[in-house]
């Protein structure tokens, strides 16, 4: 089986983050970048699915955000093949994004495409679903587990309220993937200095037109908190009192 | 696709015989908009089985049903492929979901398929000059993206919370109207094997008047029998955010929030939680928050009574030994 996993690069939300001078973007100068979680578990899938069932697994990525280290990272976690895909700057465009995966997907015929179901960026749709739609591929999103049975997968999609079901999906398809039946494995930064060393990325310019059709982005901005909390502040023994009392008054703590 | 109409479509979404309260919060704020716009709002309910429910739909004006077998569970091919059918015959001008497990596969697939725009997880929607303008929530609500959709038609996924649910009950009955499956059922090729039910547990964490909840700030496994002292001091349980569970720190079953359980506990202390909206869903309605997050400005803080801006770590203790001063348990020192 030939999976393809797709991986997008998500602002570090440890940093403050900093709208530029349009005031319709963010400014990445300083911005840093890490990979996004979900597709940290859509990868995660890919390998497990490659250690139990044997497949070839083809990571690839966009090059903005500093997708060299994810793309690194995965070939030391046992993928097959990182592709870094140029020639396209999405901005906080997911429409475009899925574009782009699906023209550098035309030179990777895949029979599962895993990517994550949402990430933290998104704004105008999930990667995921945008791409299954223009690909007029099958697709489930949300998903926790991947199964391969007889030539199709069978994977469990979440439904709200804490169910799930179990779908037989037919091949090729695009699984988006919100958690692996377990935490993505770690690689020490060690063994992925050593694959900067001895692997090469594949890189496979793409051209996309970059607008977002029928949408205008007015205005990003930070939130006036409305209604915060009220903060307790002093030492950390009088903010440990302090919640002590408010407990004690609620009748929490007798 | 024929010339769009003005109407505002909310797909309704529904577990078991009932329609998701997120629903009728949709259907409320349809209201305005199908207003401003000068269209109508139109319910659109798929499933098997479904009739009954049209009637609580009353907050639209027209509720187009689809009842047929192959509709019986939901996936986002035979839900989508059925949507997509209705759209190119009736051209709605805004398709509004809930941005749920179902509402994000169905909202994106629709959006790709149709070279519709979408816009995801709005906190508000409005119409200026006869054009629709969404605020999106991004990076765990640290971002908000007010984005202006041109005059075609268009999707919109909506979090849960909002808009209030009131104004979309109703007890006027709607005008409605069953349509045939517009497409074949070959058309919608995935097969749903079993229905599987949430995450069975030692505790149900939902009956637990304190909770001590831990979410990725809580760093490792090993840091969490601190918490469960403070849990058990407190007549408490342990619970967490997703990551939490996806670590196989704890079982799915101590997992609150969108995906998890909603809980409304007598105290819910939130421990390096950050306070995205799929786990404030699962939490907000506790009638005490208490969030410590070393992140001053983590969005927690917006929905938690008091907070604490520090590192979880260096108040845990000292919380714990108050706590046991106070209960009178404190070792004979
Ligand atoms: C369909 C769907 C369903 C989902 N369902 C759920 C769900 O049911 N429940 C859920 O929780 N999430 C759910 N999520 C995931 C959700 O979007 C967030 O990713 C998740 O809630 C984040 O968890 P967190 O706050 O623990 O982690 P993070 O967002 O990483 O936050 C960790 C916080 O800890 C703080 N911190 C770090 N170190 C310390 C320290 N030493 N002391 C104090 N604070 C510290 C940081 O400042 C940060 O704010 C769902 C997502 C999707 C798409
Ligand atoms: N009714 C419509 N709603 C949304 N987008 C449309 C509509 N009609 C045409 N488009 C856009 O125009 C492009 C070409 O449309 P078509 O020729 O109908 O496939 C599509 O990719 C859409 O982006």
């Amino acid at each position: 089986m030939n999976i393809s996993v797709l991986l997008n690069m998500v602002p570090d939300l440890v940093e403050e983050l900093e709208i530029d001078a349009s005031g319709t973007a963010l400014d990445t100068q300083w911005m840093r970048f890490l990979l996004s979680e979900s597709d940290e578990h859509a990868l995660e899938q890919a390998l497990l699915l490659k250690d139990r069932h044997g497949a070839r697994v083809t990571v690839l990525a966009l090059e903005p955000g500093d997708a060299e280290e994810a793309l690194f990272s995965s070939l030391a976690k046992g993928a097959d093949e990182a592709v870094k895909i140029t020639g396209v700057s999405p901005g906080l465009s997911k429409r475009v994004v899925a574009m782009a995966f699906k023209e550098a997907l035309q030179a990777t015929p895949s029979d599962l495409i895993l990517t994550g179901v949402y990430a933290i960026d998104d704004l105008d749709g999930h990667a995921a679903g945008l791409l299954a739609g223009m690909l007029d591929l099958p697709f489930v999103g949300v998903t926790r587990s991947v199964e391969p049975v007889n030539g199709r997968v069978v994977v469990q999609k979440e439904y709200p309220g804490g169910f799930a079901a179990e779908v037989e999906v037919g091949l090729p398809a695009v699984i988006g993937v919100l958690s692996a039946p377990q935490p993505p494995r770690y690689v020490p930064v060690a063994r992925i200095r050593e694959t900067r060393k001895t692997r090469t990325l594949t890189e496979r310019p793409v051209s996309v037109a970059e607008s977002l059709p029928g949408l205008t982005i007015r205005r990003l901005f930070k939130p006036e908190p409305a209604e915060r909390a009220e903060m307790l502040t002093g030492t950390l023994g009088d903010v440990a009192g302090q919640i002590v009392t408010i407990l004690a008054d609620r009748g929490l703590v007798r | 696709m024929s010339p769009s109409s003005q109407d505002v479509w909310v797909y309704v979404e529904h577990l078991r015989g009932t329609v998701a309260g997120h629903t009728y919060e949709l259907l409320g704020k349809s209201r305005d908009l199908a207003g401003a716009l000068g269209g109508r709002v139109v319910a659109i309910l798929l499933g098997n089985g479904v009739q009954p429910l049209a009637g609580t739909l009353g907050a639209a004006d027209r509720v187009i049903y689809v009842d047929d077998p192959a509709l019986a569970e939901f996936t986002p091919q035979a839900h989508g492929t059925v949507l997509r059918a209705l759209a190119e015959q009736q051209a709605p001008r805004l398709l509004i979901f809930g941005a749920t497990s179902l509402g994000m596969d169905l909202a994106a697939l629709l959006a790709g398929s149709m070279g519709m725009p979408l816009i995801v997880n709005c906190k508000d929607i409005g119409v200026e000059d006869g054009r629709v303008v969404a605020t999106s929530q991004m990076c765990g609500g640290k971002l908000l993206c007010e984005a202006g959709i041109g005059d075609r038609p268009a999707i919109v996924t909506v979090l849960s919370g909002a808009f209030p649910a009131e104004k979309g009950a109703s007890d006027r009955p709607p005008q409605i109207e069953s349509v045939p499956l517009p497409v074949s059922p070959d058309a919608l090729r995935m097969k749903v094997l079993r229905l599987l039910e949430p995450a069975a547990g030692d505790v149900d964490i939902s009956k637990a008047p304190v909770l001590v909840a831990v979410g990725r700030g809580i760093q490792r496994k090993e840091n969490l029998p601190m918490t469960e002292d403070l849990a058990s001091l407190l007549g408490g349980v342990v619970c967490s955010s997703r990551p939490v569970v996806d670590q196989g720190w704890l079982p799915a079953s101590r997992q609150v929030g969108k995906s998890g359980m909603i809980v409304k506990p007598k105290l819910y202390l939130a421990l390096g939680i950050s306070g995205a909206p799929e786990h404030v869903e699962g939490m907000k309605d506790a009638d005490l928050i208490i969030a410590v997050n070393s992140d001053p400005k983590a969005p927690i803080f917006d929905v938690a009574d008091y907070g604490v801006a520090v590192d979880l770590f260096e108040l845990l203790p000292l919380l714990t030994q108050e706590i046991e001063k106070r209960k009178g348990l404190a070792a004979a020192s």
